[in-house]
Order: C-alpha cells, then structure tokens, then sequence
C-alpha cells in the first residue's frame, strides 16, 4: 500500500521538476548562441565591470581550467564524485537497515517466528 | 553562490573572512563531535555533504534564460543542523575555488557566509517553523530548501551591493540591482531544489532510520 502511496507522490514531483525545466528551454529556445542561458555568477561580473569599471579585481584564481570543455568536464567530475558518495552511502544505509530487519526476522524461518510468537503468549 | 576570485576590496574580504571563521571552525568541531558520538550517522553525514557536493556543481537553465546554480545545503542543515553545514559548505566552496576558477579564496568568507552558513540557518529555521506549525514533512524540506537557497543569493547580493554601490541608487539601489540579476533567476531553481529534496528526504527517511537526528522531532 505504501508503495503506492509514494509512486503517487513521486511521480508528481519528477513530472514539476522535468516541465520547469523544459519550460526553462523552451522559453529561451530563441536566445544567440553564445548568449544563452549564460550562468549568473558571470552575469554578475559582467555587471560589476560595466556599471565600475574602475574596479580591478585584485586577485586571480589559483588555476584556471583551460577550455570551456575542460571545465564543463571539472564540473562534471565534482557531481560524479558527489553522486558517487551520496549512492554509496545511501546503498550502505539500505544494507544495514536490511540486515536488521533480517536479524529480527530472518526471512523464511517460520519455526523461529513461531517460537518467537510462542514466547509472547507464555505471560 | 559564487563572487568570482578578487571582486570584493580586500578589506570587505577580509572582514567576511573574519565573521565566516568563527562558524566554519565551530561546524568542524560538530562535525567531529557527530561521528565521535553517533558513529553510525557517517553515511548520513556523508551523504548531505555529497549532495551539496553534486547540487552546487550543476548548472541549471532558469525561465530568465541564464543559469545557475542550486545550492543543496538546505537538506543537511535539516539532518544535521546549521553548524555542521558550515563547514561542508567552505569545503565545497574551497573545491569549486581551487580547481574550478568557480568563487574564490579571497571571496571564501563571503560565499561561505552565504552559501554555509545563512543559507542553512534560514532553512532550518523555516523547517522549525513548519515542525511547529505540524505541516507534513514534504511540505516542510521543499520549503527549508526553496527558501535556504534564496536567501543564499540574498544575501551575496547584499555582500555585492556594498562592495559596489550603485552611483544613483546606493547600496540599497545596488542591492536591488543584483537581486535583479540573481533572485528572479533562482526562484525556478529554488523550487527545483526543493522538490529534489523532498524526493531525497524521502528516500532517505526510509533507509536511513532509526539513526539520524531529525527522526527525533
């Protein structure tokens, strides 16, 4: 039953979350090339270097990735990395919460829960 | 939220680096105090460090037509309150500084400001809120979340503005001028956040209990 309940829960939300998206790109989708959907921390500098131009950033990133693409690949190797440990951990927390639920009740050892179910009885 | 290396004057670096410290090094001290205590919560731990890990990595298209960046630190700071963001948070930042040429080390204390430590405090706050109101756990993450992200971007837009004052309009005016530029973009992206969230705290509410410190509400 539950089970149900959470597709009827879950569905929704990926569906929202896909049509925002998809509305994202298709409101844009006549934008130029090299202006679309352009990140906002660099929509920022650019305004700061328009609108005080006579500030001059004082400093310099340690290491620049060389290329768009490089970058996009750095990115790309801190979401793997993230995704990686956060699927880990979560199949770690199913494990063990499986193997607690196997030692209270082993599957399939009816002569056990019976027993079990015996012990109640015996107050 | 990012500031790109060296565009905050150094003095306002500096004093954001100032009021940031005290917080990162007191969410390390949590951080090592949880796993001493509650050695099982590791995963959990990890887990909400991960998922800040992966959400401020990806660059999301918004309805403005720019992008940005969601922020996931809402989700931990629920789980594992406020402090321990803090320093997750200025790892993260440091990561994306170093390696990615994406924040900086000079603006490290003010995006850690924003991103780990306001960001999650509004958010748990707004889950405390919705505890008290006995609002169902769904509605309450998508709002801790939604609004934790919001408030990060508020926030770097009122560390911009001071730094750069509009010529007309002040700081109050510059302000509103980067909330233009952030806010409206982030607020699709919020929402996202917040339906990601509500999807992941359900996953992980059945995996991961009994541990875990929110179960104790």
């Amino acid at each position: 039953m539950s089970r149900n309940k959470n597709v009827l829960v879950t569905a929704p939300i990926i569906g929202a979350i896909v049509v925002i998206f998809a509305l994202s790109m298709f409101l844009n989708r006549n934008a130029p090339e090299d202006e679309a959907f352009v990140g906002s921390d660099s929509l920022a500098t650019e305004h700061i270097e328009e609108n005080h131009s006579d500030y001059k950033p004082w400093f310099s990133p340690v290491f620049t990735p060389g290329s768009g693409e490089i970058e996009s690949g750095l990115f790309a190797l801190q979401a793997a990395l993230g995704a990686g440990v956060f699927g880990f951990a979560l199949g770690a927390m199913w494990q063990r919460r499986r193997s607690e639920r196997e030692a209270i009740a082993p599957a399939g050892d009816v002569d056990a829960m019976a027993a079990r179910a015996g012990e109640g009885d015996r107050t | 939220m990012h500031i790109a290396e060296g565009f905050l004057p150094p003095v306002q670096a500096a004093c954001w680096a100032a009021v940031a410290a005290p917080f990162v090094v007191h969410g390390a001290v949590a951080v090592v105090r949880e796993v001493r205590e509650h050695p099982e919560s590791r995963l959990l731990l990890g887990a909400a460090g991960a998922f800040t890990f992966v959400l401020s990595a990806i660059k999301l298209p918004s309805l403005t037509g720019s992008s940005s960046h969601p922020t996931g630190t809402g989700l931990g700071a629920v789980l594992f309150r406020p402090p321990v963001m803090a320093f997750l948070g200025t790892v993260v930042l440091l990561f994306q500084a170093l390696l990615l040429a994406h924040g900086g080390i000079t603006t490290l204390g003010a995006n850690a400001f924003s991103m780990a430590i306001v960001g999650p405090w509004v958010g748990y706050g707004v889950w405390q809120l919705s505890r008290k109101m006995n609002v169902p756990f769904s509605v309450g993450i998508f709002f801790a979340m939604a609004i934790a992200n919001l408030s990060t971007y508020c926030v770097t837009s009122v560390q911009l503005g001071i730094a750069f004052p509009d010529a007309t309009g002040g700081v109050i005016g510059s302000v509103v001028k980067f909330l233009g530029v952030f806010a409206v973009t982030q607020i699709p992206l919020a929402i996202i956040e917040g339906l990601v969230g509500v999807l992941i705290f359900n996953v992980l509410r059945k995996v991961a209990r009994p541990e875990g410190p929110v179960w104790e509400y």
